[in-house]
């Protein structure tokens, strides 16, 4: 068997390190890989984010034009669902998920490695619209009449980019759930699994049935722009009510796919910080797969004002209602978690304690919006966007902000500062509710979404100054942030396998980071919180199953980054087919270069490599 | 998992295709695939379904003139046929009969490629009759569908060469059992997609 190279021993230069990147099969490595690029592009929607407030600082503003605006608004949200909020989460959940099941990787390693490329390039190639044509300007939903007729390349470039990164996610979703449910370790049962585990596993589910329309969906939009198809075209027979119930079907699942691994995490940091087993456990386990169930069923909810009638508005609005009820459930379960707790206010707890009250309130709008008739009076107006506004940033990026100060000490062995941490928490939680709050109210005084800009003497000028206003306190917080992430890199304080002092689950039983392959023996899982078990017993660490045996591990491969490679060199002979004659010859490169590597990899056998008794013995010696 | 363990007939496990951690994984991954292609397809159906016959004014193309059954059916005994040979393949991978399975495994290949044939030539014969890709909605949705059908199973026979050709030398072993099983799920999958697509779109159109 071939001998391991020992990465974690030896320093490395530029060259070596970088390719151990760009080939790597650790899950551990590709988490960070998964936060460094959601995190750019988190950024990046970030900017499009100011810019639109500063637009809408003043009325009759022509800060940008008209055209640019509605790209602004269309990339915000198509970069912050599919390229910040979904990869970060996917980053958590591939650094974390496999070591609080006891597992010593994901269950298809080469795949993992190839849906981050994915998401990546896909990313990037979105992002390029920017200096190559022009961005996507029909709205993140991309409705079927307008993107139809939008000129320019943005919509194809809309879609190619969407179509390569949500392949990759649909991969990553698999990858989960085969992981979750094969790779457990001796003892871990389903219903000893932690919150977090659950949610990501049921949220994977989500990604298997809702990412194939969306594919779909995708497909015939290309082909209706690019390829003669007509799909949505009703002077041909087409229906463009089509391209609403395919992107919906899969958009209303994608709203749990974000925030079901939000209440996973918010879940974790509860019960730690306040010293207590999450009150509720099985409740909650039944809630959450109880939320991804309906998800499914409440999509037309999107489309009241379609025209579809009384009755599939009546189903589809109590479908609607009936989600908040395993909601509440997760809202009194966590507040009873901290009742009576022993409570340790920490960045991460202040998190979890802003996002109550603020997902409450998304929440309660929602059921507002759930109303069919309500929903004339809200529908695409201000009142929507801080609905939805706050459910996504008072939900799933407060649990993001969370995660961050929480699992930090793990992923990167160094703990962030408190202190910068709570002054991006107050910073970022005041500038949120400033910014969100009074839009239901600009909603409500018949501010329409999505304008350019308004008129004068609406009374509307003062709720959109402090919603700008606010906005700038959320970008001072993510700076204060960034600059905390630089200072704990700089100061390199390592840390010891349970920073938190509380952890509970088994993550926190081995070093912050890990070793690569996670745990030199397989752990014995005796419970629920199965770390604090063995805590409250005088353990230090974890019960192993086995004794120490020769480990068995993947070997890396750069055969994903080129597989993905040529997908996004297609991508822009597809592109650019019509009017210039090297698109089809790009096109078919492209793909032929993504089958060749495909093939390679099906050819060549990959059996991975073994980690010696030895070898594991030496490596967990040299740390004590 | 040593690819040097030689195997008798006695001692190849009874289910080879799960009897590694790795061939456990492949075989719940690809179950799991399979679910996500199923709703994959049943996103065209309902597309197709919903733009059937729907064409502009003065566009004579209707399902009730333009399918002809004998050349369907035809392709449906095919699929149907290399399902059942595709079984007889894993029989004998079952049984360690490595010769027996990559011949059943052939005549599964020149039945799919068979039906791809037939299905090139009714694509052919319909741009003929002017009935193209942009023709109309309904031929933009009837396309699709059943153009992603047969890129599947155009896939399923490259996968196929190649399973055959890279193990020639090799036999069979707990490694790549696992994945000419996973094929042969495949292969049963994009079978049954078409005994579907055969009654929606073929015969429910012959009936109108």
């Amino acid at each position: 068997m071939t001998t391991v190279s020992n990465s974690v021993e030896q320093k490395k230069g530029f060259g070596a390190m970088l390719w151990d990147w760009l080939t790597t099969v650790d899950h551990k490595k590709i988490g960070i890989l998964y936060l460094i690029g959601g995190g750019f592009f988190f950024v990046l929607g970030g900017i499009e984010a100011m810019l639109i407030r500063f637009q809408l600082l003043i009325p009759n503003n022509d800060f940008v034009s008209a055209g640019f605006f509605n790209e602004l608004i269309t990339m915000h949200g198509t970069t912050m669902i599919f390229l910040a909020a979904m990869p970060l989460l996917f980053g958590f959940m591939n650094a974390i998920v496999p070591l609080q099941i006891g597992a010593r990787d994901v269950a298809f390693p080469f795949i993992n490695s190839l849906g981050f490329w994915m998401f990546f390039f896909g990313g990037l190639f979105l992002n390029l619209s920017w200096f190559l044509d022009a961005a996507p300007d029909a709205g993140w939903t991309s409705y079927a009449s307008l993107s139809i007729a939008s000129a320019g390349h943005g919509i194809d470039f809309y879609a190619i980019g969407l179509q390569i990164a949500g392949a990759g996610t649909l991969m990553a979703g698999i990858n989960f759930l085969v992981t979750i449910i094969n790779m457990r370790a001796p003892g871990m049962t389903y219903m000893r699994m932690p919150l977090f585990t659950w949610t990501t596993f049921v949220a994977s589910a989500l990604i298997l049935f809702a990412f194939p329309p969306l594919t779909v969906g995708i497909f015939f939009l290309t082909f209706d722009r690019m390829f003669g198809a007509n799909f949505f075209d009703h002077t041909m027979g087409g229906n463009t009510i089509i391209w609403e119930h395919i992107f919906w079907i899969f958009g209303h699942p994608e709203v749990y796919i974000l925030i079901l691994p939000a209440f996973g995490i918010f879940s974790e940091v509860f019960s730690v910080f306040a010293r207590k087993r999450l009150f509720g456990y099985s409740a909650m386990v039944f809630a959450t797969v109880l939320i991804g169930f309906l998800g499914f069923m409440v999509w037309a909810h999107h489309m009241f004002t379609v025209g579809l009638g009384p009755t599939a508005n009546a189903i589809f609005a109590v479908a609607t209602m009936a989600i908040a009820v395993p909601t509440g459930v997760k809202i009194f379960n966590w507040l009873l978690t901290i009742w009576g707790g022993s409570i340790k206010i920490t960045t991460p707890m202040l998190y979890a304690l802003g996002f109550i009250p603020s997902f409450v309130m998304g929440g309660v709008t929602g059921v507002q919006q759930g109303a069919a008739p309500l929903d004339y009076q809200l529908h695409d107006s201000y009142f929507i966007v801080a609905h939805f506004h706050y459910v996504i940033v008072g939900g799933v990026v407060l649990a993001i902000l969370a995660a961050t100060h929480y699992w930090w000490p793990k992923m990167f062995g160094t703990m962030l500062s408190e202190k910068l941490g709570k002054i991006t928490f107050w910073f970022f939680f005041i500038g949120f509710h400033m910014t969100f709050f009074l839009q239901h109210f600009l909603g409500l005084m018949g501010m329409p979404r999505r304008v350019w800009t308004y008129m004068d003497g609406q009374g509307w000028n003062l709720f959109n100054l402090i919603s700008t206003i606010g906005a700038v306190l959320m970008a001072i917080g993510v700076i204060v942030l960034i600059i905390n992430v630089i200072i704990t890199t700089a100061k390199n304080e390592r840390v010891g396998n349970d920073p938190w002092e509380d952890g509970r689950t088994l993550e926190w039983a081995i070093p912050s980071p890990p070793p690569f392959y996670n745990f030199a023996q397989t752990p014995l899982v005796r419970g629920l919180d199965s770390y604090w078990i063995e805590k409250q017993e005088g353990h230090n660490g974890y019960t192993a199953a086995e004794p120490v045996t020769d480990i068995h591990m993947p070997n890396g491969s750069i055969i994903p980054f080129f597989m993905t490679l040529g997908l996004f060199i297609a991508g822009f002979g597809a592109m650019y087919r019509l009017e210039h004659d090297w698109g089809l010859p790009v096109l078919i490169f492209g793909l032929a270069f993504t089958f060749l590597t495909m093939g390679i990899r099906s050819i060549k056998d990959d059996l991975g490599y073994y980690v010696t008794k030895d070898q594991i013995r030496r490596m967990e010696r040299g740390r004590d | 998992m040593d690819l040097n363990t030689k195997f008798t007939p006695q001692s190849w496990p009874d289910h080879p295709e799960t009897a590694t951690m790795e061939a456990k994984n492949k075989f719940v991954g690809f179950w799991l695939f399979l679910g996500g292609e199923t709703v994959l397809f049943a996103t065209l159906f309902a597309t197709y379904l919903a733009l059937k016959n729907s064409v502009p004014d003065g566009n004579e193309f209707r399902t009730e003139t333009l399918f002809e059954l004998p050349l369907v059916f035809v392709m449906t005994m095919l699929l149907l046929t290399s399902s059942l040979t595709s079984v007889y393949a894993m029989y004998h991978m079952k049984n360690y009969n490595f010769k027996a399975m990559q011949l059943w495994l052939a005549i599964t290949g020149f039945l799919g490629l068979g039906f791809l044939a037939l299905e090139v030539y009714e694509f052919y014969h319909y741009i003929h009759l002017g009935f193209t890709y942009g023709n109309s909605a309904f031929s933009s949705a009837f396309y699709t569908l059943v153009g992603t059908h047969g890129l599947h199973v155009a896939i399923g026979l490259v996968w196929l060469t190649l399973l055959i050709l890279r193990n020639a030398k090799r036999g069979l072993n707990l490694y790549n059992a696992t994945k000419y099983y996973t094929f042969s799920l495949y292969w049963h999958f994009i079978d049954v997609v078409w005994v579907f697509i055969f009654t929606v779109v073929y015969l429910m159109g012959v009936v109108g």
